[in-house]
């Protein structure tokens, strides 16, 4: 303290010694938390410990032997594959087509951008299911043989519809038009988040539409374009399972085909689930890492990783505080021209 | 008789059916520093933007350097240039903005070397090392880790000023590049602008600081309504303008 001292001073206030404080009490949080704990113990013992009569016979009531029987055998982990495969193949073929819409949409011509429209209210407006039945039944009912060549002119080379659009094929082209309208709609929000003063700047430098768009807009729009892209993967694994109805041969459709055979069906959908959570798990957490690499000269400091906020709670260490702005130098030994 | 860097001939511009420019006559020689003052809308900042062709003028003829902003002369007729031929156009042009419009996702230093890395295909490392040379010219040699949000509006703002050097430019726009800054942090910007001006540099200033423009300037130019008012010697407009809207626009700032 540094109050002077005088006549006029009041006398001088210390602690009146250690003090013991005391937190406030939250009974609510207390009684929530109890509720919750019995909840939490009420799931694992359905879960794992309760046992139910069946024909007669009193077994475990979801038969966890059964799921692990079936959660590794070779039908599955085929499935499992086709799966990935066709969600990767949507999304790929999706964010890129999502792009060139996105950009067609934002282009002065009129032509371009209506046709995109057009493109992504078609798209967005038909349920997936159908769109899937379409490419699979509609096409070969429509055009039995394509053709290669010029338009209106001479053919090169003609094909059967039946034997080029497989199950496989129509499944990933149905998939993938679908997600192309959807990727187009977060993408634009995407470039159109980012300030004009960027194209600007970008554009007083000499840079090019392209580079502007690639070096300068597109990095940047990102930010915005990933937490909803890291949700159409998510949402597009799962709804790679809707192909079981063009006889696809994915992860769902495996598990679905075994307990057709053995009707074992509560299990094998348990199987089914397992992946699936599974593997949205290990989306989820790409999908933070690629949150966070994009987040770079947005926010003075990064977010902790899962793993730095552990050790941080582990260790009681806290985050050192970033200064808020650096002290501006006035221009130290700058040299005058004369 | 040397070539004007910048000739304004009866340049025009309209947004929709709001007339900004009527109609600017204005040049700016080799190595003058020209400062452009008037009221918020009177058409500053869209005259600037014309020079670099970020705005497209309805009417009139504008040219840098001898050479038509946007256009190409072939008999009686005008031909729009593509947009690789304006870009070039604008990488012999430097501006600095208001507002900075630094890249948040590229650290200072390849703020600084984007331009001549991308557009004069410059190789990255004698881009780097311009790059720092500028960077310690513009007093800050011991941020070019830094991303731009680290920085203090004066240092985001000398920054844009080295990246527009970068390009070597052959003329300097400043879009009143010291508004949005606190009021102590206005001196190392106009330190930075002032060298500049010394060091020969043409320049074409739109702002509000009337002591900058007396001190640094060679000319100044009043515009309102989307007309130059008044131009001539800073220390004389200043100090006894000819107009009576000239006169009410000082009486307000001054």
């Amino acid at each position: 303290m540094t109050v002077p001292t005088g006549p006029s001073t009041p006398p001088e206030r210390k602690p009146s010694g250690p003090h013991k404080t005391v937190p406030v009490r939250h009974p609510g949080r207390w009684a929530a938390s109890g509720v919750i704990l019995v909840l939490v113990a009420m799931l694992v013992n359905t879960l794992f410990f309760s046992g139910v009569v069946r024909g007669g016979v009193e077994e475990g009531r979801f038969q966890w032997p059964i799921v692990w029987k079936y959660l590794f055998v070779t039908p599955v982990l085929k499935g499992i594959v086709v799966t990935l495969e066709l969600t990767v193949v949507a999304m790929v073929v999706g964010i890129v087509l999502g792009v060139v819409l996105a950009v067609m949409r934002l282009s002065p011509n009129r032509l371009l951008s209506g046709s995109a429209w057009i493109y992504i209210w078609f798209f967005r407006g038909t349920p997936v299911l159908v769109q899937l039945t379409f490419w699979y039944v509609g096409i070969t009912y429509l055009y039995p043989t394509l053709t290669l060549g010029i338009p209106f002119g001479p053919a090169f080379y003609t094909v059967n519809a039946n034997s080029l659009v497989t199950t496989f094929i129509a499944a990933a082209l149905g998939l993938s038009l679908n997600e192309g309208a959807y990727m187009a709609e977060i993408v634009r929000a995407g470039i159109i988040s980012v300030d004009e003063g960027q194209t600007e700047a970008a554009q007083s430098l000499g840079m090019r539409k392209s580079q502007t768009l690639r070096r300068i807009v597109i990095p940047q729009a990102m930010r915005i374009i990933i937490p909803p892209t890291g949700n159409e993967t998510i949402s597009m694994l799962k709804t790679t399972s809707l192909v079981i109805v063009i006889a696809g041969a994915d992860l769902f459709a495996a598990t679905q085909n075994i307990s057709n055979a053995n009707y074992q069906i509560v299990p094998l959908l348990l199987v089914a689930s397992l992946w699936y959570l599974f593997f949205t798990s290990v989306l989820t957490i790409g999908q933070f890492y690629v949150e966070r690499h994009y987040a770079r000269g947005s926010s003075r400091a990064l977010p902790p990783t899962p793993l730095q906020r552990l050790r941080q709670d582990l260790f009681r260490i806290r985050p050192q505080p970033v200064p808020a702005v650096v002290e501006p130098t006035w221009l130290p030994g700058r040299e005058r021209a004369p | 008789m040397t070539v004007p860097m910048v000739e304004a001939l009866q340049v025009r511009k309209s947004f929709g059916r709001l007339e900004v420019l009527k109609g600017i006559d204005l040049t700016v020689d080799p190595g003058e520093v020209l400062c452009l003052i008037g009221p918020s809308g009177s058409g500053k900042s869209t005259f600037l933007r014309c020079i670099n062709h970020l705005e497209k003028i309805d009417g009139g003829e504008l040219s840098v350097d001898g050479e038509l902003v946007g256009y190409r002369r072939s008999g009686d007729k005008l031909y729009e240039l593509r947009d690789r031929e304006v870009c070039g156009k604008r990488a012999e042009i430097g501006m600095v903005f208001q507002r900075f419009n630094l890249f948040p996702h590229m650290s200072v230093l390849d703020n600084v070397t984007s331009g001549p890395v991308r557009v004069q295909k410059e190789s990255s490392t004698t881009a780097n090392e311009r790059a720092r040379h500028l960077l310690e010219r513009v007093g800050l040699a011991d941020k070019v880790a830094a991303y731009p949000n680290q920085l203090s509006g004066g240092q985001q703002q000398r920054v844009a000023i080295a990246r527009a050097l970068a390009m070597s430019p052959k003329l300097m726009l400043f879009d009143e590049p010291t508004s949005a800054l606190d009021p102590e942090l206005v001196g190392e910007v106009l330190d930075v602008m002032r060298g500049l001006a010394e060091d020969g540099m043409t320049m074409i200033v739109v702002t509000h600081e009337m002591g900058f423009a007396r001190e640094v300037g060679d000319t100044m130019v009043f515009m309102d309504g989307g007309v130059v008012v008044e131009s001539g010697d800073p220390k004389v407009v200043l100090t006894s303008p000819q107009h009576e809207r000239t006169r009410a626009f000082l009486s307000k700032v001054l």
